[in-house]
Formats: structure tokens, C-alpha cells, sequence
């Protein structure tokens, strides 16, 4: 790789050359001096796998683009706020018709309640389960950081077109989800500032198998 | 030419008098009778074309991936029962995609590197297929698999493919992933690194650093030639012995962090309830586990005694597998099994049992142990671990019963 790489330099430092005389020669030797220091007396067979290169620079522009995570802490949260009210709105069109309602019927994964099977005195929990296993889980009640809500909304609903909503959409959304919940009001508004600070019935209840997050 | 074509038409004509003159007519003409007359008619003609992609055999039509919905996300399930040795072919390996496969040009879509590293980089499919490449055999399990064991009260009859099909066997080729992550150049506070997907939810899982840099890969080729769409096409993340969902597919982002963004997925459907009430989170590892291939679950044994082969598939997460004890019995004795070779670190191994049946009720149970000693639990010893509705990281042992008509059912041990 390193040779070919070489060979280049001095092909293109020899058609300088015959471009340009005399002063495309110093050009020449300036690149030639700057390609052999790094060569460093290295064979072929000896390039770290680390120092292939081949990787192109990614500018600020591209990341800013693409990073879309939100962190339990906030980091990654966009501008922008969202109410409860105006959430129950976007919930109705955007959302009842998988989660149900009150965010409990299914069949896309329960978003409200305790977990575990819907409603031990359900006389049709047997078959609801067996139908939707995944309504033994509910968003309320497993995950641990309310950021997760935004961040999720926002990369990967509604299902037949993730990422239309706008940020202060996916924030009213979250907002109402929350309030489902029970765990903000009916006038809350939802931010940067206000979202990670909401705190989540699966948090305490969080142990983590990785050993370094212990 | 014209003369040829008569000659050819004459033989053709006389040929087909002989056989519109029937079978006693060619037995009498035996010192006459051809090769073509008494051995198999695929040995007197010439064969069919070959063409471009190989195709299984029409007469295997039957041999197929059994699908399910009932997770509201697409799962494609591995028929394990169909399977000799120890490499899942591609196309049925098993997948589970949670918005659908994405269709992506590989010449519009790069890998890139952020977060906390000296030198954020993106790297193109071309240059990538650059690098130097390793190759191994591994399995990969979804955290999910065997879920109808772990939740249902009763044991559902059905083939081990559509109980325990979450589970395949390739060998996959790509770039370690220390190569791209060294080139980026971690920098000190680096603990975890986020890894998205180009799907339409941009699926994404948080995974701590030091086993992506002690042998992960970014995965580019499986069985030898370039991933399936469903596997991840052009590229996916393997981090060997790891839950199937954080092999991210059709990888596009790695975000470099120091601690997880506790995404969706390792929020809520690939976490664990346990017994007590707490969440179990980020248990990464696919724990021991062995199915008895053959028999299995709705097959007939054809004689009702006999010989048979038990046959079966043993993996685990934390490296090769030491040994696994069959009985056939329900579990009052065990004989230990023969290890086919070869015996891979986190990859199927293969194991077979010689097996004289007697004709009466048998219950065939596998129980596998792994260099660590680790060993499958019993459904019950499992079952007080985790919450009652807990269904991922199954790994007990599954047991068959064979019925005295040679039917054999799933039931638990």
C-alpha cells in the first residue's frame, strides 16, 4: 500500500518535472523529501494495520448531519419545545392507530403501565399475549431515561415514515407519552432542558450485566 | 447436411417403433436390449444447464425460513432440523429487522467514525474492501430466540426452527474493527461506542469499547460471498458471541462515547426483567446452549426401534464448547456425546450420539458445557431467575419426547 502510495508521488513529481522545468523540480524534491521520512525504512509487510489511511477526513458539517443520538444527559437534545396538549393532537394521528389509544391496545409495543401481562384480570390476557408477546413490556414502566422517548420518536416514527416529524413535534409526542404515564401534567412543556429531567419508574429498578457499568 | 438430417430421421423413426412395440417386445429382443433400457432415465440423457446462481434442488423446495409477526417486526426463523454440519447456508440464515430491509447502493454509502476520537474519518465501501480481512466461523443468536419456551405455560408442538430458529452459523469476512477505530485514534475518555444502521429507524445499540477493539469486525462478506440484504448488505457490525441485535445492520455510524445513550432497544425489548423486580441491562453475552437437531420437534421417527443418530448443535457466547451429555431418559442418565470437529471458538459445534431406540417413550435432552464450565440450566432453575414474563437470553436445556409411534414433541425438562 505505502509503495504504491510512493510510486505515485513520484510519478507525479516527474510529469511536474517535465511540466514545468526547473521550477517544478524543487516541487519534485519537496515531495519526495516529505514522502521518505515517513517511510521510515518500513517494508511492505510491516505497515500497522492502524496506519493504513484510508479513511477521508469527516468534517463538522457531515457529523452534525448524521449524529441524531440523545444521551440520558441531554447531550444531542435539539432547540425547540413541545407541549402535552399539542402532543395529544399528533398522538391521535400519528400514533393511536399501532399503540391504541391510551397507548396500551396494541398492537405495536405498550407505551403505558406497569409491566408485565396487560391486566392480570383480563379474561383475554392468554390470547393478547400469545398475539402480541411484546405488550408484556411497556415504555412507562421498563425504560430508564425519558430521552430515550425523543430520541426514538424522532430516528424511527411514525413506522411507515420515521423522521417526518419536526423536533417540536417529536417533543409534544414525548410530552404526551410522558403524561400517559403519569409522570409530567397536563401542562407540561418539554425541552432540552425540562426532558432529561424527567424521572423514570425503570431507572431504580436498572442493573446492568456489563460489568464495567456496574 | 441434407443427407445427415436423413440418416438422424431414420434412426429417430426406427427408434421410436421400438418403443411404440412395448415392453415384451424389447424384453424378447434382449441380446439388443441398451443401457438406456434398464438403468435410471437421468443416466440416458443428457442433463439440464447450469445456471449463473445455484439453486437448491426443486426436490428440497420444502426446506425454507418459517416466518413470524408476532413481535409486530419481521422474524425469520433457521430450520435448524434441516441442518448437517455446522454452517447455516445464507439464505437461511436467520433475521430479525425491525423496520423492514433497506435497499442501499454501496457506492453512496460509507461507514463513519465520530464522537470521541482524535480524527473523525468515513470510510466508503470501496475502500474499506481495502483492508485487510479476517475470516471466522461464528453463530449468532438473537437475544429472543427459544422465547415460546421461556412464556409458554404449556410446551407449544412445534419444529425446533420455529421454537429455536434464532440461531445460525456462518463464516464471516471483514475488517477488525481495532484497524478503523486505531485509525481514528481513541481518544482516552472512549468506554462505548454507538452503533447505528442506514434502516428506516436507524436501529442503533450502545456496546462497550474494549470487546469491539478486542474482536470485532466489520463484516462484509458471509459464507464467502457479499452479505444478504437481510444480513446487513454491504456492511454490518459482528461482535462475536454477542446478542444478535447489536450486530448492527448496514452499519453507517459509529459514535465513539463514554458511556451508552440507552437506546431504545436497550431500554425496554432486549432487557430483563428478573425475579426480584430489578432490569437486568447490556447482557451482551449469549450464555451456553444445545438443541437435538435430530430428532426434533414434529419429526416421525420412520421405524418404531431401531438405530438412530442423535444429532444435535451446541454454541456459546463465551468461547468453545467442552462437552455436551445427552439423555435419553428425561435426564436420569447421561452419556456423553462425541464433539465432531472442527470445535470453534463461539461457533456451532456439532455433536451425535449413537442411539438404539427401543420403541417405548423416550425423552432426548442435550446439555452442553463451554471451555468456562459454564452449563444449560433446567426451564425451571431459569425460570426462578427471571421475571415470570421474561423471554430473552434463554438458554435452558430443550428435551424432546419421542412417542411410542415415533412422533416427537417439544416438552420441558
Amino acid at each position: 500500500m505505502r509503495e504504491t502510495r510512493m510510486c505515485c508521488q513520484l510519478a507525479i513529481a516527474a510529469s511536474a518535472l517535465r511540466r514545468h522545468g526547473a521550477a517544478g523540480a524543487s516541487v519534485a524534491i519537496a515531495l519526495v523529501v516529505w514522502v521518505v521520512p515517513g517511510w521510515g525504512g518500513a517494508s511492505e509487510s510491516t505497515v500497522a494495520p492502524s496506519a493504513i489511511g484510508l479513511g477521508t477526513v469527516l468534517t463538522a458539517e457531515e457529523i452534525e448531519r448524521y449524529a441524531i443520538t440523545v444521551f440520558p444527559d441531554g447531550r444531542g437534545l435539539p432547540p425547540g419545545r413541545g407541549t402535552v396538549e399539542q402532543g395529544a393532537r399528533l398522538y391521535r394521528v400519528q400514533c393511536a392507530a399501532c399503540h391504541g389509544a391510551q397507548g396500551i391496545e396494541g398492537p405495536a409495543s405498550r407505551l403505558v403501565g406497569t409491566d408485565g401481562f396487560i391486566g392480570w384480570s383480563d379474561p383475554l390476557r392468554p390470547l393478547r399475549v400469545r398475539k402480541y408477546p411484546l405488550q408484556v413490556f411497556s415504555v412507562g414502566a421498563m425504560w430508564p431515561h425519558a430521552t430515550t422517548l425523543f430520541d426514538y420518536v424522532r430516528r424511527g416514527m411514525p413506522m411507515h415514515a420515521p423522521k417526518s416529524l419536526t423536533d417540536e413535534e417529536v417533543y409534544a409526542v414525548t410530552g404526551y407519552v410522558l403524561h400517559l404515564n403519569g409522570l409530567v401534567g397536563s401542562q407540561a412543556v418539554i425541552d432540552r432542558d425540562t426532558l432529561p429531567r424527567v424521572v423514570m419508574p425503570g431507572l431504580a429498578r436498572t442493573v446492568s450485566a456489563w460489568p464495567a457499568e456496574r | 447436411m441434407t443427407s445427415d438430417n436423413g440418416r438422424a430421421g431414420l434412426a429417430r423413426r426406427t427408434f421410436l417403433g421400438a418403443l411404440a412395440a412395448g415392453s415384451s417386445a424389447a424384453a424378447m429382443a434382449q441380446p439388443a436390449q441398451t443401457l438406456a433400457a434398464r438403468l435410471p432415465g437421468s443416466m440416458a440423457r443428457a442433463g439440464g444447464a447450469d445456471v449463473p446462481y445455484g439453486q437448491p434442488s426443486p426436490h428440497e423446495a420444502g426446506v425454507q425460513r418459517t416466518p413470524s409477526n408476532h413481535s409486530g417486526f419481521a422474524v425469520w426463523r433457521t430450520p435448524l432440523e434441516t441442518q448437517r454440519g455446522i454452517v447455516t447456508p445464507s439464505g437461511l440464515h436467520f433475521s430479525v429487522h425491525h423496520s423492514g430491509i433497506p435497499e442501499i447502493d454501496p457506492q453512496r454509502h460509507s461507514l463513519r467514525i465520530h464522537g470521541l476520537v482524535q480524527r473523525p474519518l468515513q470510510f466508503d465501501v470501496e475502500r474499506l474492501l481495502r483492508y485487510p480481512m479476517v475470516s471466522r466461523v461464528h453463530f449468532l443468536e438473537c437475544a429472543g430466540n427459544s422465547a415460546a419456551n421461556a412464556l409458554s405455560p404449556t410446551p407449544l408442538d412445534q419444529t425446533l426452527g420455529e421454537i429455536a430458529g434464532e440461531v445460525s452459523c456462518s463464516e464471516w469476512t471483514g475488517v477488525p474493527l481495532r484497524y478503523l477505530l486505531q485509525e481514528a485514534g481513541l481518544k482516552d475518555t472512549a468506554r462505548w461506542v454507538v452503533a447505528e444502521g442506514a434502516d428506516g429507524a436507524s436501529h442503533n445499540r450502545s456496546v462497550p469499547l474494549q470487546p469491539l477493539l478486542d474482536h470485532a469486525m466489520v463484516a462484509l462478506y458471509q459464507n464467502g460471498e457479499r452479505l444478504r440484504p437481510s444480513q446487513g448488505y454491504p456492511l454490518r457490525l459482528f461482535i462475536p458471541g454477542f446478542e444478535g441485535n447489536v450486530n448492527v445492520k448496514w452499519l453507517h455510524r459509529l459514535e465513539v462515547t463514554d458511556a451508552p445513550a440507552f437506546t431504545k432497544d436497550e431500554s425496554g425489548l432486549y432487557t430483563q426483567p428478573l425475579a426480584d423486580g430489578r432490569i437486568e441491562r447490556f447482557a451482551f453475552h449469549m450464555d451456553v446452549k444445545s438443541v437435538i437437531t435430530h430428532p426434533s420437534g414434529r419429526q416421525t421417527l420412520p421405524e418404531p426401534h431401531g438405530f438412530y443418530e442423535i444429532a444435535g448443535l451446541a454454541w456459546s457466547g463465551y468461547g468453545r464448547i467442552a462437552r455436551v451429555d445427552v439423555s435419553v431418559d428425561g435426564g436420569r442418565t447421561w452419556t456423553a456425546a462425541q464433539l465432531q470437529g472442527p470445535v470453534l471458538d463461539r461457533a456451532f459445534t456439532r455433536f451425535t450420539l449413537p442411539w438404539r431406540w427401543s420403541g417405548r417413550k423416550a425423552e432426548l435432552i442435550s446439555r452442553a458445557t463451554d471451555e468456562h464450565g459454564r452449563t444449560q440450566p433446567l426451564r425451571s432453575e431459569w425460570k426462578r431467575r427471571y421475571a415470570m414474563h421474561s423471554f430473552n437470553h434463554y438458554n435452558a436445556v430443550q428435551a424432546w419426547r419421542v412417542q411410542a409411534d415415533g412422533r416427537v414433541e417439544n416438552m420441558y425438562a
